[in-house]
């Protein structure tokens, strides 16, 4: 398998070197889409920093393009772990007889999942997303890296590892802080320990981890203090984040919202808008316990699809997780209108842009609609793929013909 | 979300769709095609109607009085203009200062990418005058533009003059609250792109040009004047600019306005407008003037020295005047009036006009149709394409090709990749290759890279035959629906961009490729249809356009006059790409005949 991996790579970074040669480049950095005030602002920030050490590490574009080599191959690993892990489950199962007679055709074979792992690495690196993302030198490839790793780390079952480098991807931005649930659930499920609050077994291990974390944290925050001198970073960097003051138009839901409202409203408004990404943690862990690695992949949806300030970059990070479900397609159902969805906004991003800003005969009305519509195409895509892995789940366990009381044929409903 | 999620309504609605699919096309193809047609009917288009309030009522009485003083300065300018063998700079500058305007040059120089045959120029090198009007009591922030073109020959030689008039005239009065620029700008569109570009301090076309010594603040609306009679009988305005852009409806509104107050008799698309809406010339009347403006918007191009502004966000009109066999003749004096009157009602501006539509047609001067009611009839085309799409067969044929063990995707992608690969070939090779091709043949530089695009927009239809060969054993049923599911989604995606930046290019197109790309299957007896799409195809529909063009304007050619001007059109177009950065070529080279090519490749799909 080395070999597909290695041709895959050498075209990702052909192509990307090709474009950053041409004349696309600047146009492509200045595209509202792919580059966000925090992805620009940030480099300024931490390349002064560390340009007084005498580094400049975001020059140039073999900096970045290495970081998707490294996204790429730590998913690559990842998903090579993880369907190793859901063979041996599957085993098990099979051997404990917990599955239902006639559910043959949904379990999984190992030839099926040969080339998942290929595959999901040529999603991230062939993804006309990540290309952009990587040759406007947006710093969301290295955020991604660094959440690769982290699920590589955790995959792999090293706890301080991955409490380091979630760490280090929450000091980027805050977001990945709802990472710490998946991730606590991946290691409590792999040592055994029942999530019970009851038991303190849980509770030991859950502090371990936490204690490993904010750990990380407060280090690597000390270490900015101590680079910068100062504890501006904090309100700046973070309160950016939290209170959204710059309003520039880009694929996300709050830059209309908070362009309309007044003063008055805006902590509000902000509250509840920020509430809205951290919130669906709670209910999905307690869903998704027995699958954190599926619960990984709703979790960085939900984060792409409600931070502050998305790009598109963002949204090739989940999307490269799709081929890992691609055994459940025949329970998908709107996969189809999702896509051409997704498709048409993403080419009408840039005409509607125009009309606005150059032709003039466009407000940003029309721009918003197209973003409403992008960020509902993916919510519909989150939501079809957990309808699906949690309808697999069910006919595992109770059958793939489902029967009513009376004998007659029975149909799934998500309500 | 009951319908997403309802299994059983979905399959009522599926099979819906399963069993009237072709009828509800061909239902949709013809309402689309009536509904276009019935945009000039009059009682379906609304009255025009100012709608910025600051231009609001015309109260102010015009008193220009120096039109025969404009007239001798029209012989004046003409007799400096062929003893300086092109345009009389500095007699030019001289008229300026002594009228009290601050007067700047600019020259430029460009050189074309092959010669231009319409107007026998190559390399071109002007110069641009321009005049400022400071205004007297107000801060320099906004500016508005009177231009006119110094033309080779005998035209517009009192346009200019009326500009120098009028120039003196407005030094004299104190009602002024913006700049007033008066531009002569040489070699027409070139210069004023030179002009624009270094206003504006951008480079977007590769022109070289001096910068701009004297500049008078943001620019809310300018006006083009050609004029080239002592007196006219009627005004023509033109509104296209460059790639279908319009300027703001209340700027044709102002100017029908102005032409009923002083009583000018008004054109639009050369054509007046008529009363007798109810019978069946009035109707075609209407609906030839509708359709001349679709053409003229759909190759866009700029139809007067007006729509090079439009790109940047000032709204702009070029005023024409045409002399033709009426009795009652309008003098200098009162064309000066009415230019006096715009003016000052745009001087009366507060923003930059947006009150009104930027997109409509008009199929007369004082009836207008808004986008929200001819979008419509783009839509009903273009949900033919999705119909198609979502036809249970092709719908399958996706989630086949979605299964890891299938090859559907990668059957899709050699054709794809081919088709683009000779759109990138049909756009970038003509205008590189012209110096091999002369060498080779007899034929000029701009034959050489017309014949050449030709050449290989032809040299793609042998395709098919080759690529098939590429893929070894790929010919099955589940490839071509696969590649007619990628093709018809591609195609909605590029007629929608297309339609909302330029709704007449993406309808035009609508109509030719729609209905033989939704009916294509290999199947069907393939050398009927094959000629059915050549003739269907991107370049016959520009032929056709031609055609119907020279037979609105009542002008109708023969056929090898029509080929003549099809091959100037296709040199024009080129040449506008290079020029102005116009999309028309880009877009149907790059990205409309690869999809067309992708069609044809699935009718030969064996």
């Amino acid at each position: 398998m080395a070999a597909p991996l290695t041709l895959l790579l050498i075209v990702a970074v052909t192509i990307r070197a090709v474009l950053f040669r041409s004349s696309l480049a600047e146009l492509i950095s200045a595209r509202v889409e792919v580059v966000s005030p925090l992805n620009a602002w940030k480099r300024v920030v931490e390349g002064l920093a560390l340009l007084d050490l005498g580094v400049s590490p975001y020059s140039g574009d073999v900096f970045h393009e290495v970081t998707d080599g490294i996204t790429a191959l730590a998913l690559y690993l990842s998903i090579q772990t993880y369907n190793k892990d859901v063979f041996r489950k599957q085993k098990y199962a099979l051997e404990s007889d917990r599955y239902s007679a006639d559910c043959l055709e949904l379990l999984r074979s190992p030839k099926e999942m040969f080339y998942i792992p290929l595959k999901v690495a040529m999603f991230y690196l062939l993804n006309p997303f990540t290309i952009l993302s990587c040759v406007a030198k947006s710093t969301c490839g290295l955020n991604n890296a660094i959440i690769a790793l982290f699920i590589f780390c955790t995959l792999k079952g090293s706890a301080l590892l991955s409490g380091i480098l979630l760490a280090l991807a929450t000091y980027q931005s805050i977001y990945p802080l709802t990472l710490f649930a998946p991730a606590l659930l991946f290691f409590l499920q792999r040592l055994y320990i029942p999530v019970n609050l009851r038991r303190s077994s849980f509770w030991f291990f859950t502090l371990q981890y936490a204690f490993m974390y904010v750990g990380s944290l407060v280090v690597i925050t000390g270490l900015s203090f101590f680079l910068l001198g100062s504890w501006d970073f904090i309100p700046s960097v973070y309160g950016f984040i939290f209170s959204v003051p710059d309003l520039t138009p880009n694929i996300g839901l709050f830059w209309y919202f908070f362009a309309e409202m007044f003063e008055h409203f805006r902590l509000f408004f902000s509250c509840v808008f920020q509430i809205n990404v951290f919130f669906y943690t709670i209910p999905l862990s307690i869903k998704l316990k027995e699958h954190p690695v599926f619960l990984i992949f709703m979790q960085i949806a939900i984060i792409s699809i409600f931070k502050s300030y998305p790009t598109v970059g963002d949204v090739a990070l989940y999307m490269a997780f799709l081929p890992a479900w691609s055994h459940l397609y025949r329970f998908l159902r709107n996969i189809f209108l999702v896509s051409c969805v997704l498709l048409a906004c993403s080419a009408l991003f840039p005409v509607l842009w125009h009309l606005w800003i150059y032709a003039g005969s466009a407000n940003s009305n029309f721009y918003y609609a197209i973003t409403l519509l992008f960020n509902f195409g993916q919510i519909l895509l989150v939501a079809d793929y957990f309808y699906a892995y949690l309808r697999r789940e069910h006919h595992l366990t109770h059958g793939l013909y489902l029967k009513k009381k009376d004998g007659t044929e029975a149909t799934l409903v998500l309500k | 979300m009951g319908l997403l999620s309802d299994p059983n309504r979905r399959k009522a609605l599926t099979g819906l769709l399963t069993r009237l699919n072709t009828p509800i096309c061909i239902v949709c193809y013809l309402a689309g095609i009536v509904w276009f047609m019935g945009l000039a009917f009059e009682p379906f288009t609304l009255r025009t109607y100012m709608s910025e309030n600051a231009m609001g009522s015309t109260m102010v009485e015009e008193r220009f009085s120096s039109g025969e003083r404009a007239l001798s300065l029209a012989k004046e300018f003409d007799a400096h203009k062929r003893k300086a063998g092109g345009m009389p700079v500095e007699w030019l500058v001289k008229a300026m200062q002594s009228r009290g305007l601050e007067v700047f040059t600019q020259s430029f120089s460009r050189k074309l990418p092959f010669p231009d045959e319409n107007k026998e120029r190559y390399m071109v090198r002007g110069t641009n005058v321009y005049g400022i009007l400071r205004a007297p009591r107000a801060p320099r922030t906004e500016a508005l533009v009177i231009t006119a073109p110094c033309s080779p020959g005998n035209t517009n030689n009192q346009a200019v003059a009326l500009l120098l008039a009028l120039a003196q005239y407005f030094r004299n009065q104190i009602y002024w609250a913006k700049d007033i620029i008066f531009l002569v700008n040489e070699h027409d569109l070139i210069g004023t792109q030179a002009w624009l570009e270094g206003y504006h301090h951008t480079n977007i076309t590769g022109m070289e040009y001096s910068p701009l010594q004297g500049r008078a603040g943001s620019i809310q609306a300018a006006l083009s004047l050609e004029l080239s009679s002592d007196v006219i009988t009627s005004l023509d305005l033109v509104l296209e600019g460059l790639n279908g852009q319009l300027p703001n409806l209340d700027l044709a509104n102002l100017f029908y306005a102005f032409c009923q107050k002083l009583g000018v008799l008004c054109t639009i698309q050369g054509k007046l407008q008529r009363n007798d809406w109810d019978t069946a010339e009035g109707y075609t009347h209407a609906a030839q003037t509708m359709m001349l403006m679709v053409l003229k918007q759909a190759c866009g191009r700029s139809w007067g020295d007006h729509g090079l502004f439009l790109r940047y966000h000032i709204e702009a009109a070029s005023v024409r005047g045409i002399n033709s066999f009426r009795h009652y003749k309008t003098d200098a004096t009162t064309i000066g009036r009415l230019l006096e009157g715009m003016v000052r009602k745009l001087n009366n501006l507060l923003e930059r006009l947006h009150q009104s539509y930027f997109f409509y047609l008009l199929p007369s001067l004082s009836r207008f149709v808004s986008i929200g009611y001819y979008m419509p009839a783009f839509g009903l085309l273009a949900v033919i394409l999705l119909l198609r799409v979502s036809f249970p067969g092709l719908c399958h044929c996706f989630s086949v090709s979605l299964q890891p063990s299938s090859p559907g995707v990668l059957t899709v992608l050699t054709p794809v990749v081919i088709s683009h690969l000779t759109g990138v070939a049909l756009y970038l090779l003509p205008v590189h290759l012209q110096e091999m091709a002369v060498e080779h043949f007899p034929v000029s530089e701009t034959e050489a890279v017309v014949l050449t695009a030709i050449a290989i927009y032809t040299a793609g239809l042998a395709l098919p035959h080759n690529t098939q060969r590429l893929l070894s054993g790929e010919g099955t049923e589940q490839g071509w629906k696969v590649l007619k599911l990628t093709a018809l989604l591609y195609l909605a995606v590029l007629l929608g961009c297309t339609a909302l930046i330029n709704f007449s290019l993406g309808f035009i197109l609508a109509v030719t490729l729609v209905p033989i790309t939704a009916s294509i299957t290999p199947h069907m007896p393939k050398a009927l249809y094959a000629v059915v799409m050549v003739l269907l195809s991107p370049a016959f529909t520009i032929l056709y356009c031609v055609f119907i063009y020279q037979e609105l304007i009542e002008a109708p050619v023969s056929v090898s006059e029509g080929w003549m001007l099809f091959l100037s059109v296709i040199s024009q177009g080129i040449l506008d790409h290079a020029l102005y950065g116009s999309l028309v070529y880009p877009l149907l080279a790059l990205f409309i005949y690869p999809c067309w090519l992708m069609f044809w490749n699935i009718l030969f799909w064996n």
